[in-house]
Formats: structure tokens, C-alpha cells, sequence
């Protein structure tokens, strides 16, 4: 009986191809809206996501608070609170701590020949490897023992490499930062974007060096803490604190003169905002999937006005109820169905477009798939059953009087 | 006793007037006999016959077929008693386009429950026997009006009813084609099928053997003819 109702079903839509296919179009958009959206929004999800975990895992970054000139408050970490001190009291008093790395950074002019680049100089220790996943590509990481020296080394970010020696091999090469000779001793693995900026436009210089020889001062203006799990992470974000506003002697109601920010938080907050974009995109969608849906119950109302006559006729030849129901439901379904199918192709297809063609981040979602085709299933059910059990509900006597 | 009304009545609700289409119908038809129903429009003849063809449930009375009653089934029993025991002829064929012939002739099985291969060799049969399996692959638009009207019969008589009900079965025909239609019912008849057969042409009536005249909803007359 079942397959009867299918074969009639299939036969009533084959009678009205153009009307179903348009009907079908409404699903079809709904669910590849629905699919290429959620894989729109995924997409930016992982990218946020790689390019937070880009600066590093369970990452602590402590800088100095506002400085306080006369009442005026200058930029956040423009105060000179931080020093190495500091950065040694936290290896040394806190758990729970693999690497820490005190930096300083400021913008200098590099020159190699008759090439000049301006990039951020980072001066550090090598432990900023580890923390920030720099690989080195060619040569090598200057040592603890560049840093006492106030050795005179560079390595480069991918970046400057490229703009300073248009593909010559720049290890052992001599580069004046701000006219001080460097010797270029390795270049970093290209690591694209993050969040904050092109990651290989950077010179990376001994902590020292860049403190004395080249910006004259002695305090630091960050620390980067790794910290040994996500699970310790707030623990020695607390830990920091208390450690930091005991050694700066700040009275109970003082305000911080740092901040420690937890990437492990920023990068839960981002998770948040990009979920909840991608939440919204799909509801948006899944509203087009919903008209689609209406549209499915308007043409099967106008299919079943229009078909009454037929109704009455095989409810005279014995047609029950569930007969005439089956009938237009698996019509209703066949088009949701066969629309979602299509409309899978088509998110799939358009999310592969919009990442070829816009060059965005897009990431197909098998939940996204499964849950917008159950969607228009259950669309053809829901919108269906309505005109459905308007047909199979007709008096026969009043059917067959129908002109 | 094939047919037994006894005291049907059928009262409409129209726009908040009642309308006593039946006033109190008692009538039997035996087995194999071919009755005409006749009256003119109003007369509540169309309503007789829809309660006969178990279209319709009557207000009040009885109405047993083949020893059931059937007054009282709810829709779907009435369906199924259609579809098992009553063969529909109508005036406008009521054939669906789009529809072969023959998948037209095998609907009513589908609603019975035969198998595919079964339903489409008994409504081949059936073709034969009115004399259009040739057309077997026809729509009903390719078709003439005699021709419809005999795929509607065929249609009729394939799930082997105990009764076939025809209403104007020639009222769309030419006279030629009325007639060949005509002689189908009486071959039909004298094959032993019960027939039932609602005109207002006296022409008509005159093929079968007892002629009920309706009128205002009551039997008026109830003629047995001698042939």
C-alpha cells in the first residue's frame, strides 16, 4: 500500500513538473542557505580559533597598566612598572608555569644594501620559541648566552626576510636596525596572520640587546607566561596577580599598575561570538527553509483544490482516508525530500564557491547537513499533513460534484 | 434479499434550512434484478442513489446490503464496502486523465490491496470484455465518449461487485454509443449482476425490468415490467 501511495504521489508531481520544481526551489535554497551559512560561520569559528591559537598556547600575557602623568592616564602599557625582576620572580615563585618570556617592542627602520623595512623589533629571550610556536625555517634561535651578551644577532620573521633580501639567503648577512650593525643568525617559518596582526613582519632580537644597545631603557614591556594546561591557566592568572601587586607594594585598594590577559579567555569569548554568528546565520537560513516550507503547503492546498474532483473519484472506488493522506503527504515529502537533497549539493557547492571565490575560511559541517535535511523532512511532514488532511477528509459526494 | 431499505430518511442542513431529501424510503432489490430509478430533479433520486452506492449514510432507517448493515459504518468501512461491492458509473465518466486505460480500469484493486501484476491481467480481462483492449494504453482524452464510458464500466465491474450503480451513464453519449452502452448493462444483467441505474429518460429506462419513480422523496411508483 505504501509503495501504491509513493507511485501515485510520484505520478501527481510528474503531472505538474514545473509547479513542483518551483516549490522544490524553496527547500533547495532554505537548505543550502542553511548549509553554506553554518559553513560560512564554521569557517570563521576556526579561523578566530587558529589564529588566537596562533600566538600561543595557554598563554599569559602580563603588561604594564596605564602610566599616570599629572592626573593624565597615557595609553594601557605605557606605564614602565614591568621589569626582568618581575619576570624572574614569576619563574621562579609560581606552579604550574612551563616557559616565560619577558619582551620589549618598539618600531625601528631596518636596512640591508639599498632595502629598508619597518617592522616591530621584539627583543626576548629564546624561550619566546616555545611560547609563541616559532619554528626556525633557516639557521638558528639565538641562545641565553646572546641575551647576557647583548650579542648583536637578528632573526628575522618570514616577511622581512623576503622584503630585505628578494630571496637571497640572509643568514650571516649583516642588517642595520636604527644603524646598528645586526648579524642576521636565522629566519622564522611563515605564520600567517593572527589575531593582532602579520606575525612575520618581526625582527626578533636578545632581550638585552634590544634594552641597552637599542632602545636605552630598563624596564620590559611584557611577559609572556605559558602556562603547563588550560586547567591551571586561571590559577596562575590569580597567581601572577598576587605575586606582581605584593612586589609592586600596591595597598589593598590600589588598582593594578599591570594586566594579565589569559588567551585561554579571549580565546573562549571569541569561541562565544563566533558560535553565536554562526548560530545566527543559521537561523536566518533556516527562516528561508521555513518559507520554503510554507510554500510546499500553499501549492499542496492549491493541489488538492484543484484535484478534488479526482479525490472524490477514488474515494468512490473505495479510497479510505489514510489512502488519500498517504497520497498528498508523500507528495509533500517527495518535494521537501528531493529539495533537500538538491539543496545539500547546492550548500556544498556554494560553500566551496564562496571559499574559492572570496577566498573565505569555509568548513563543511556534517551536523549542518544532517540537521537541514532532517529540517526539510520534517517540513514536508509539518507543512503537508495540513492539505493532506484536507484531502482525505472530503465528503466524496460533495468531491465529485466539483467542477 | 440483496438490497433492503427499510423507513430511510435523509435530512440536509441547507444554509440553516432542513431539507427532507428522503421523507421514508422502504424498497428491496433481489439479486440480478436491473432497476431504473427515475424522478425529476429535486425528486431526491441523487440522494437515494448516493445512500444506495454507500456515498451517503441515511439520517434515519436501515439499509442492509448482502445481509449487512450498512447505515451505520463509519467512513472507511463505507469505503471499503465500495470499494468491494459497488461498481460506479457516472454520467461524466470521471476517468483520470493522465492515466492509461488500463491503470485507470486497476485503480479500484489498488485501493483493495491486489498485487501489481494481478491488478494489471484481471483489468486487461475486464478491457477484453467491453471490447477495448486495444486502447489498453490510451489516455481518456484519446478516447470517444462511448469509448470512456465503457472504460468506466470495465472500471466498474473489476473488483467483481455485487452491485453496479450508473447515474445518466448516457447522458453524455450520442444515441449510437447510449446504446451500445445500454447493451453492455443488459449483457451484465443477464450475466446475473445487479444493476441500478438512475435516468430521466423514459428511453433509458426502458432496458431494465422494474422502473422506481421518486418523487418529493417518497416512492411514487414501483413498476415491474413483463419482457
Amino acid at each position: 500500500m505504501f509503495s501504491e501511495s509513493i507511485s501515485i504521489a510520484l505520478a501527481g508531481l510528474k503531472a505538474n513538473k514545473l509547479r513542483a520544481m518551483l516549490t522544490m526551489l524553496g527547500i533547495i535554497i532554505g537548505v543550502g542557505a542553511v548549509i553554506a551559512m553554518v559553513s560560512i560561520g564554521m569557517g570563521v569559528k576556526d579561523k578566530v580559533a587558529t589564529s588566537i591559537a596562533g600566538l600561543g598556547s595557554n598563554l599569559l600575557v602580563v603588561t604594564p597598566g596605564a602610566s599616570n602623568a599629572g592626573g593624565s592616564r597615557q595609553a594601557a602599557g605605557s606605564s614602565i612598572t614591568l621589569n626582568e625582576k618581575d619576570a624572574l620572580a614569576i619563574t621562579q615563585e609560581i606552579s604550574g608555569i612551563n616557559l616565560v618570556a619577558p619582551a620589549v617592542t618598539r618600531s625601528y627602520q631596518v636596512v640591508f644594501g639599498n632595502q629598508n623595512w619597518t617592522t616591530s623589533i621584539q627583543g626576548t629571550t629564546p624561550d619566546i620559541q616555545g611560547i609563541r610556536n616559532y619554528n626556525i625555517e633557516e639557521g638558528s634561535f639565538f641562545t641565553n648566552q646572546d641575551v647576557e651578551t647583548r650579542a648583536r644577532v637578528a632573526v628575522l620573521g618570514k616577511t622581512v626576510a623576503e622584503n630585505l633580501f628578494n630571496g637571497g639567503t640572509p643568514i650571516g648577512q649583516t642588517i642595520r636596525i636604527n644603524n646598528a650593525p645586526f648579524r642576521v643568525v636565522g629566519v622564522l617559518e611563515a605564520k600567517g596572520e593572527s589575531a593582532g596582526g602579520n606575525q612575520d613582519d618581526t625582527v626578533i632580537i636578545p632581550l638585552k640587546t634590544a634594552q641597552e644597545r637599542l632602545m636605552g631603557i630598563t624596564y620590559i614591556q611584557n611577559i609572556n607566561v605559558q602556562a603547563t594546561g588550560t586547567d591551571v591557566i586561571y590559577q596562575v592568572q590569580d597567581d601572577i596577580t598576587t605575586l606582581l601587586r605584593a612586589r609592586h607594594k600596591l595597598a589593598a585598594t590600589a588598582p593594578d599598575d599591570f594586566t594579565v590577559r589569559n588567551m585561554v579567555a579571549i580565546m573562549a569569548a571569541a569561541d562565544e561570538t563566533t558560535s553565536m554568528i554562526t548560530s545566527l546565520l543559521a537561523v536566518v537560513a533556516g527562516l528561508s527553509l521555513l518559507v520554503g516550507g510554507i510554500g510546499i503547503m500553499n501549492i499542496m492546498l492549491v493541489s488538492v483544490t484543484e484535484r478534488t474532483r479526482e479525490i472524490g473519484i477514488r474515494k468512490a472506488l473505495g479510497a479510505r482516508y489514510q489512502n488519500i493522506l498517504l497520497q498528498f503527504l508523500i507528495e509533500a515529502i517527495v518535494i521537501s525530500v528531493t529539495g533537500g537533497v538538491l539543496g545539500i549539493v547546492l550548500g556544498i557547492g556554494a560553500s566551496y564557491g564562496i571559499s574559492s571565490v572570496a577566498g573565505w575560511n569555509t568548513v563543511i559541517s556534517s551536523l549542518a547537513i544532517v540537521a537541514a535535511f532532517a529540517f526539510s523532512v520534517f517540513i514536508g511532514l509539518f507543512f503537508g499533513i495540513y492539505p493532506a488532511r484536507k484531502a482525505a477528509l472530503l465528503d466524496p459526494i460533495e468531491a465529485l460534484r466539483y467542477e | 434479499m440483496s438490497i433492503l431499505l427499510s423507513e430511510v430518511t435523509k435530512v440536509y442542513q441547507l444554509g440553516g434550512e432542513r431539507v427532507n431529501a428522503l421523507a421514508g424510503i422502504t424498497l428491496s432489490i433481489s439479486p440480478g434484478e436491473f432497476t431504473a430509478i427515475m424522478g425529476p430533479s429535486g425528486s431526491g433520486k441523487s440522494t437515494l442513489m448516493n445512500i444506495l452506492g454507500c456515498l451517503d449514510r441515511p439520517t434515519t432507517g436501515s439499509y442492509m446490503l448482502d445481509g449487512q448493515e450498512v447505515a451505520t459504518l463509519n467512513d472507511d468501512q463505507l469505503a471499503i464496502t465500495r470499494n468491494k461491492k459497488i461498481g460506479f458509473v457516472f454520467q461524466s465518466f470521471n476517468l483520470l486523465p493522465r492515466m492509461s486505460t488500463l491503470q485507470n480500469v486497476a485503480l479500484p484493486m489498488v485501493y483493495a490491496g491486489v498485487e501489481k501484476k494481478e491488478r494489471l491481467a484481471r483489468a486487461e480481462q475486464v478491457l477484453a470484455m467491453v471490447g477495448l483492449e486495444s486502447r489498453m494504453n490510451h489516455q481518456p482524452n484519446e478516447l470517444s465518449g462511448g469509448q470512456r464510458q465503457r472504460v468506466a464500466i470495465a472500471r466498474a465491474l473489476v473488483n467483481d461487485p455485487t452491485i453496479i450503480m450508473a447515474d445518466e451513464p448516457t447522458g453524455n453519449l450520442d444515441t449510437k454509443s447510449g446504446d451500445e452502452v445500454m447493451n453492455i448493462f443488459s449483457e451484465l444483467n443477464s450475466q446475473g449482476r445487479t444493476i441500478i441505474l438512475v435516468t430521466h429518460e423514459p428511453d433509458i429506462a426502458e432496458y431494465a425490468g422494474r422502473v422506481v419513480y421518486v418523487r418529493d422523496g417518497l416512492i411514487e411508483r414501483d413498476e415491474w415490467k413483463v419482457r
